[in-house]
């Protein structure tokens, strides 16, 4: 019974179902592609799938995070993807400016120079998202409009911003500084998996340090006695949307920075999707509530380790999405499952203490 | 009698709000550009936007019912990718139409089975199905594929001359997003069906408790929403001529934009699919405007979508508000 009782308590933790997809897909891999674990040295750092993971799925790690804290109060945001697509889009103008309707010349292009100091331009880019969260916020919080339709619109005009902003250009970036953000390597490690580990301190330290996270979690288990309680609803929910919307706009910049480039159609694109997955993943539930950003930074690594391997395998990219499809399809059932069972053995309770008096409710 | 008057308008305000906002944006795109003015040009919106319609009168049903259904982009761009291949292969476009038909629906079925055994919520599930069937897409093939099928190039070249316009024409498949709204008008209104849809939205669990099959007509819905979005991937494979996973993305939020423009509360149990028509038209005029004008760029249309979505939605909840206080 002991043992019973533990196995169930390991069971119960957020990590173990993200850590089980995880030693899943490693093991597969140490199974079918054996070189997906090899890690070298090049250049003085580390290289390899596993530092792959790490460096390319970090800003979908950062928009895990933001995404946490939204989902948490029982709200999502699908605005990530164009908010990503926004800050790298302005990036990319500070960079190479191009306005009206002047197309960059190449020679300003191709020039390793900028028209704007590189602290400006993070400045610049991380406010922008920032003010685009704050948005979200603002129209969920104080219009009290759907979570799903609030970003929703952003998420559609999001895109058509990003490309007002460069003038509908694929901007490439010739700027050397500004690689360093998605390219860079600090001890042998890449630059983004510092800026991962500095936010996830910073969330970690604001909602388990101070009363943010429990007000949090109570705005997304009951939002009506959290008003009663005198917890202001609204401005914890701006501070979530407006975090995410700062988390996707350091997505945005890494992002840029690794592919050297900023298109407002295809910057982040389908990270909504992503990120949602790996907040799932991670046991948060979509309903609201308690949550965990270790568990969600995982969903994110795991999401990122299938991505790779699936690479390393020969799958085409475009060709992965049916996979993780299938993978999400895996995760919904696994958690509705375990609550359907609990469910089925609630009602078996119930019907033994009373045993016809409760309505009947038609059920699957 | 002024009270009823009120009260009417109040129920159909937004309705009422969304065609006056459509005339005024046609009026002024025919006054800006005389080319708007020809009954062609009216007619063209149907042509260009026909499979817009389809989809968002399945999507109108869901919505009625408090769900959401991201899949129509995916399940459309799978059916032009899976009918361009087995055109190819040479197999009867007669067998290929059923089929997707068939395929769109069994997909929507899982989807709504899904949302309705497991629980889960429809926008988790759904957004999965636009992954699944992109995915599937994409494994089909790759590239955009082109159509050469006798049938399908009938189809997509022959135009109908229409009465009383003088030298106005549509297409054949322009004609099944008008048809589909017909059909969609009966089951909302003289149907069981439609009824249980909107008691559904309304209030999910007095539905229950009222005996009506919630079960049932949740998966139905979405079975439905299914089955219009291989309709309008066939509409949309007719008029490109080509199949391609990358085929309309992003057209699920045009689709919810143009729901919620009709009058549509994303909240389920008020709206009709009369409105979605108006919302798409809506929508078709902004991009025929802008694409008179020639000097504004295609992300204007985004930007405009997102931005009349905001203004319908506070339409929306200022006439809940005035409704809840008379």
């Amino acid at each position: 019974m002991n043992n019973r009782i533990s196995f169930s308590r390991i069971r119960e933790s957020r990590l173990f179902w993200v850590l089980t997809a995880w030693a899943v897909i490693l093991g597969f891999n140490a199974l079918f592609v054996p070189e997906f674990f090899r890690i070298g040295i090049q250049d003085g750092h580390l290289y390899g799938n596993l530092i792959d993971v790490l460096n390319n799925g970090a800003p979908l790690m950062l928009v895990a995070i933001g995404m946490t804290l939204v989902i948490a109060t029982g709200g999502v945001d699908l605005s990530v993807g164009a908010v990503m697509a926004i800050s790298a889009a302005m990036g990319a103008v500070l960079i190479n400016p191009a306005p009206g309707d002047k197309l960059v010349s190449n020679e300003i292009l191709t020039r390793n120079a900028t028209n704007t100091p590189l602290a400006i331009i993070v400045i610049a880019t991380l406010a922008a998202g920032t003010l685009c969260g704050l948005w979200n916020g603002l129209l969920v919080s104080r219009a009290k409009i759907q979570p799903l339709v609030a970003t929703l619109i952003l998420m559609v005009a999001g895109r058509g911003i990003a490309q007002l902003i460069s003038n509908g250009q694929i901007i490439t970036i010739y700027y050397t500084p500004y690689f360093w953000f998605g390219n860079g390597y600090i001890l042998g490690l890449p630059v983004s998996i510092y800026i991962v580990a500095a936010v996830a301190i910073l969330a970690w330290v604001g909602v388990r340090k101070t009363p943010i996270g429990l007000f949090i979690e109570a705005v997304g288990l009951n939002p009506k006695a959290t008003y009663y309680s005198g917890i202001s609803a609204k401005n914890i929910q701006l501070l979530a949307y407006t975090f995410s919307g700062f988390c996707s706009a350091l997505a945005g910049l890494i992002l840029s920075s690794y592919v050297h480039s900023a298109d407002g159609n295809n910057n982040g694109l389908n990270y909504e999707l992503d990120a949602i997955l790996a907040v799932v993943m991670g046991g948060t539930m979509l309903s609201g509530g308690r949550f965990s950003l270790l568990a969600s930074v995982l969903g994110a690594i795991v999401i990122w380790t299938f991505t790779l391997s699936m690479y390393a395998l020969g799958v085409p990219a475009n060709a992965l999405l049916a996979g993780r499809a299938v993978l999400v399809l895996l995760v919904i059932l696994l958690y509705s499952d375990r609550r359907l069972i609990k469910r089925r053995s609630k009602n078996n309770q119930a019907a033994v203490q009373s045993q016809d008096e409760k309505p009947s409710l038609p059920h699957p | 009698m002024t009270q009823r008057l009120k009260l009417s308008v109040l129920r159909h305000g937004p309705l009422l709000t969304t065609i006056t906002i459509f005339l005024l944006a046609y009026i002024i795109g025919a006054q800006l550009y005389p080319a708007m003015q020809r009954p062609q040009a009216f007619f063209n919106l149907f042509i260009n936007n026909g499979f817009l319609l389809i989809l968002g009168i399945g999507m109108t049903f869901v919505i009625l019912t408090g769900g959401i259904d991201l899949s129509v982009g995916g399940v459309l761009a799978l059916t032009t990718a899976a009918s361009a291949a087995l055109l190819n292969l040479g197999v009867s476009p007669l067998v290929v139409m059923p089929l997707m038909l068939v395929m769109g629906t069994m997909i929507g079925l899982g989807l709504g089975s899904l949302i309705h055994f497991f629980k889960v919520q429809p926008f988790i599930v759904t957004l999965m199905g636009l992954f699944f069937a992109r995915g599937l897409a994409y494994i089909i093939s790759l590239t955009s594929v082109t159509i050469t099928d006798p049938l399908y190039k009938y189809l997509a070249l022959t135009p109908i001359y229409l009465p009383f316009f003088a030298k106005a024409y549509i297409y054949i498949p322009t004609l099944v997003g008008p048809a589909l709204l017909v059909v969609a008008v009966y089951l909302a209104y003289f149907t069981r069906f439609g009824r249980i849809v909107y008691a559904i939205g309304n209030n999910e669990q007095s539905a229950a408790l009222m005996g009506f099959p919630v079960g049932r007509t949740k998966v139905l819905v979405y079975a439905f929403s299914g089955f219009c979005s291989a309709l309008a991937g066939i509409v949309f494979s007719i008029s490109l001529l080509a199949g391609y996973g990358q085929f309309a993305t992003g057209v699920e939020l045009d689709v919810i934009a143009a729901v919620v423009m009709g009058g549509t509360l994303l909240t389920g149990g008020v709206g009709n699919v009369i409105g979605t028509l108006f919302g798409i038209l809506i929508e078709a005029t902004i991009i025929s405007i802008l694409q008179y004008n020639g000097t504004l760029s295609s992300w204007w249309t985004r930007i405009c979508v997102g931005v009349l979505t905001l203004i319908f939605i506070g339409i929306q909840s200022g006439f809940a508000l005035r409704k809840k206080k008379s």
